[in-house]
């Protein structure tokens, strides 16, 4: 549950010195309950308030740092079971795994591509996270090689070994990073927590299916101080997929609603347990992982290690990702008004498309590869996409009417002739009798619209 | 007491001293004192490890929670049709209460070929789309639909303007084809859709059947008496807007109609174009309900089809990868989060998709802990690739 301004504001000095940069004690407090400030910038709190008042503010999952400098992710840091109820904060880290008997040219090329995996929507580049290395061979020497080659890599790391005697080695070429530890198991529980202490890194506690052992485990590790712990419940698929969804609910759960220390740590899944042992083809294979993925983002991972590498697979797993963890506070809308493209005179189309950000941008971007010289009309929908603008009766001949004459489009240019998004063919005529222009019905994705303008006009 | 006598008795009294605070005093400390301060400093790491047993710690208990509201059951397919049965929850997840019903899949038909749609499509029933009732013949037993839903796509005035007659003689061909229960859809003409899901309705008299759909922008009042007439039910259709849809619920119920003759849509917006908002308005729906909420206690419908819009799913691009792939995998996203956040029955339209959610959607209706999981604990070494 969130703390409210009122609880923060408590343990404020109340003086309203305007020491923050906030005009009262009041509005620090507001800024604070929503994160949108440092509780660091009240100088005039004394320590014992500081330690209070961080308490109070620790997020209900627990903010863990893997990497660092400028080679790091954050995980954890939620506050809530569903997003309408605030927003989801740090976006799950996907991660990808290599491991240490790939011949050097397979190891160079998993990692290349692992690097260059990118997809850009809506303005966005959305990239992955990290690379877990796997000690598959069970071999010191091999895991160091192949670690020591992970070290130029522009990811953080994960070190994947049960072994503590190979893991001890493995931090010892890359333990000043912060990788991941993964992990302390119940038989390596000691070795691994020292580990994660002598080398000050964050430590996964594998403990599948069995979240009473998992609170034991977790609560030893918090008892030899260990702050930076993930939870890994084991990630079940096929019939068991609906117990890995329960374990990872029951987690959040008790981190959210009922503060249990044990719990209030970031949830790692393992979709590339999906091909362990699995005899289907490879493209049933990329598709069950991302559809285990699927579900794991959708409740609570906050950190998923992958075995394909297949951008077909990875492309829904990165747009998922992205949806998920906008922030619902923020108005998914652009400005309404007049935008241009290209160069444009007064002979130039005129289109017209909806303030939906995610719309707008897929316009924008569709515009500008295809080098469209146009205007482009931008409709105040509420920031609602054309289809569900045209049901909610955003879209409509009058609205459409009232935008012609806000923007003076008449003025700049010769015609009275619009291109509408073939979704929005309903209300062509509408349009027409309202605003007196001329209305072609465009094509229904925007990707079509550069080569229609050059066919059509 | 001088300062370093102070913090020796300080870290002699106290287990919980933290490290951090500790180098906060520091500054203050004559250098010469550094050698002293590090023995501390082990002292109190020691003091730290010892104190494993002061941690409190309880006992682990389940996160059960208490509902007082439950889902409405609705029951779709009668007469000669096998029943499936949607809805009926009484808790948000299993481990709290046995899931009465698992997601229904029902997958699209067109009584019209629809050169339209994707290919991936297109290529498994290109040979029975001018037939129906083959179409959904194939769907059935081939693909093991559920049910299937009819689009009478045709009586649109703009497609080929059938008369609502041709359209009940069509309902009754795949009645006739197949013994799953029906979704029977319009053209989404607000005019004629009343029209044509009126005399569809009267055709299939008596098999239960969903009439897709009552929205405010149509005679709703006709559908509901209909649905009312011939013993259906209504799919009960939003935007995106919880109030909007509470407001329809009710106009429906004083039509006659109850809670188990009502599924609700929504509004499925596709993986990338708005899932989010489709996620919140479920969540928000399907909470209500349990807390208690009567006027939005119906299960809910996704049209997930609606992924197949995305041109992620369908538009060629090389560096995207093939779009046999991608447009499946689409549909899995945008359907398996629905039904992830409560969604009850699913409008599909690609075989592996359908087989996918499926199988997943299965396992929502065992209980916690009852599947013989595999041993994972070495799957570091044994994962190949
Ligand atoms: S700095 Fe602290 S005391 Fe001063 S106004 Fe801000 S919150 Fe209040």
């Amino acid at each position: 549950m969130k703390v409210t301004a009122m609880d923060i504001y408590k343990l404020l000095p109340k003086t309203n010195c305007g020491d923050c940069g906030e005009a009262s004690c009041m509005a620090f407090a507001t800024k604070l309950s929503e994160k949108e400030t440092d509780l660091k910038l009240c100088t005039p709190l004394d320590p014992e308030g500081m330690e209070k008042l961080e308490k109070k503010l620790a997020p209900a999952v627990r903010e863990v740092t893997i990497g660092k400098g400028d080679k790091q992710v954050i995980i954890g840091g939620d506050e809530v079971l569903y997003r309408y109820e605030l927003t989801y904060y740090n976006p799950t880290a996907l991660v990808i795994d290599v491991h240490d008997e790939l011949e050097e040219s397979e190891l160079e090329e998993r990692i290349n591509i692992i690097e260059n995996t990118e997809f850009e929507r809506t303005g966005e580049l959305l990239t992955l996270d990290a690379i877990a290395v796997r000690n598959k061979s069970g071999d010191s020497q091999k895991f160091i090689k192949t670690v020591s080659r992970l070290k130029n890599s522009i990811y953080p790391l994960i070190l994947c070994t049960l072994d503590p005697d190979n893991m001890k080695a493995a931090l010892e070429v890359v333990g000043d990073e912060r990788p991941l530890i993964y992990a302390a198991t119940e038989n390596n529980l000691e070795e691994m927590g020292q580990l994660a202490q002598d080398y000050q890194c964050p430590v996964a506690l594998f403990v599948p299916g069995d979240l009473e052992k998992m609170k034991q485990l977790s609560h030893s590790l918090r008892s030899q101080g260990i702050k930076d712990i993930v939870l890994d419940p084991g990630t079940f698929v096929g019939d068991g997929i609906g117990d890995t969804l329960d374990n990872f609910v029951m987690i959040r759960r008790l981190a959210v609603e009922e503060k249990d220390e044990d719990f209030r740590f970031p949830i790692m899944g393992i979709p590339a347990l999906m091909r362990l042992g699995s005899k289907e083809d490879p493209v049933t294979k990329s598709i069950k992982e991302a559809t285990v993925a699927a579900t794991m983002l959708n409740k609570y991972a906050d950190i998923l290690v992958f075995n394909g590498t297949d951008i077909w697979e990875l492309i829904p797993v990165l747009t998922l990702r992205q949806g998920l963890f906008t922030d619902p506070r923020k108005p998914q809308a652009v400005d309404a008004g007049l935008y241009e493209f290209g160069e444009v005179t007064e002979d130039s189309p005129v289109l017209l498309t909806t303030n939906f950000a995610l719309t707008y941008y897929t316009v924008e971007g569709d515009l500008k590869s295809g080098k469209a010289n146009t205007y482009l009309l931008v409709l105040d929908t509420e920031g609602r996409a054309v289809d569900v603008s045209l049901a909610g009766g955003q879209l409509n001949g009058k609205s459409v009417a009232d935008l012609i004459k806000e923007t003076d489009i008449e003025n700049k240019v010769n015609h009275k002739k619009m291109v509408i998004p073939g979704l929005a063919a309903p209300v062509s005529g509408e349009i027409e009798d309202d605003s007196g222009w001329e209305v072609a019905v465009g094509p229904r994705d925007s990707s079509a619209v550069p080569d229609y303008l050059l066919e059509k006009l | 007491m001088d300062k370093m006598t102070q913090l020796l008795k300080l870290l002699e009294n106290t287990k919980s001293i933290e490290i951090n605070d500790f180098r906060m005093d520091f500054d203050e400390l004559e250098l010469q004192l550094m050698p002293a301060v590090q023995q501390v400093v082990q002292q109190a790491v020691q003091t730290r490890k010892a104190a494993s047993e002061v941690l409190p710690m309880e006992d682990f208990k389940p996160p059960i929670q208490e509902y007082p509201g439950k889902v409405a059951e609705v029951q779709l397919g009668k007469g000669s049709r096998k029943p499936v049965y949607l809805g009926g929850q009484q808790a948000l997840y299993r481990f709290e209460e046995a899931q009465p019903n698992a997601p229904v899949v029902t997958f699209d038909v067109f009584d019209i070929p629809m050169p339209g749609l994707p290919r991936p499509i297109r290529e498994h029933f290109s040979d029975v789309m001018d037939h129906p009732g083959e179409w959904a013949k194939k769907a059935v037993k081939e693909f093991g639909a559920n049910m299937v839903t009819i689009h009478l796509i045709g009586t649109g005035p703009k497609v080929m303007d059938k008369t609502p007659r041709e359209a009940a003689n069509d309902i009754e061909e795949v009645l006739q084809a197949v013994d799953v229960p029906l979704v029977i859809g319009a053209s989404g003409d607000p005019v004629k859709d009343p029209l044509v899901l009126e005399k569809a309705a009267e055709a299939a008299q008596g098999e239960r059947c969903l009439l897709a759909s009552a929205n405010l922008d149509l005679d709703y009042q006709k559908v509901a008496q209909a649905a009312v007439n011939n013993d259906h039910a209504v799919l009960s259709w939003s935007i995106t807007d919880v109030n909007m849809q509470k407001t329809l619920n009710r106009y429906l119920l004083k039509e006659g109609l109850t809670q188990n003759d009502i599924v609700m849509d929504p509004t499925t917006c596709a993986l990338g174009y708005g899932i989010e908002f489709s996620i919140d308005i479920m969540t928000r729906t399907r909470l209500a309900a349990l807390k208690g909420d009567k006027d939005l206690q119906m299960p809910m419908s996704s049209g997930t089809t609606n992924a197949w819009g995305s041109r992620e799913a369908w538009m060629k691009k090389e560096e995207w990868g093939p779009t046999d792939y991608r447009g499946p995998i689409w549909e899995i996203f945008t359907g398996l989060t629905m039904m992830l956040n409560g969604v009850d029955i699913f409008m599909m339209l690609h075989p592996t998709s359908v087989k996918l959610l499926r199988e997943i959607g299965e396992t929502f209706v065992k209980d916690y802990m009852t599947t013989d999981l595999p041993d994972i604990s070495d799957w570091i070494t044994q994962l190949e690739g």
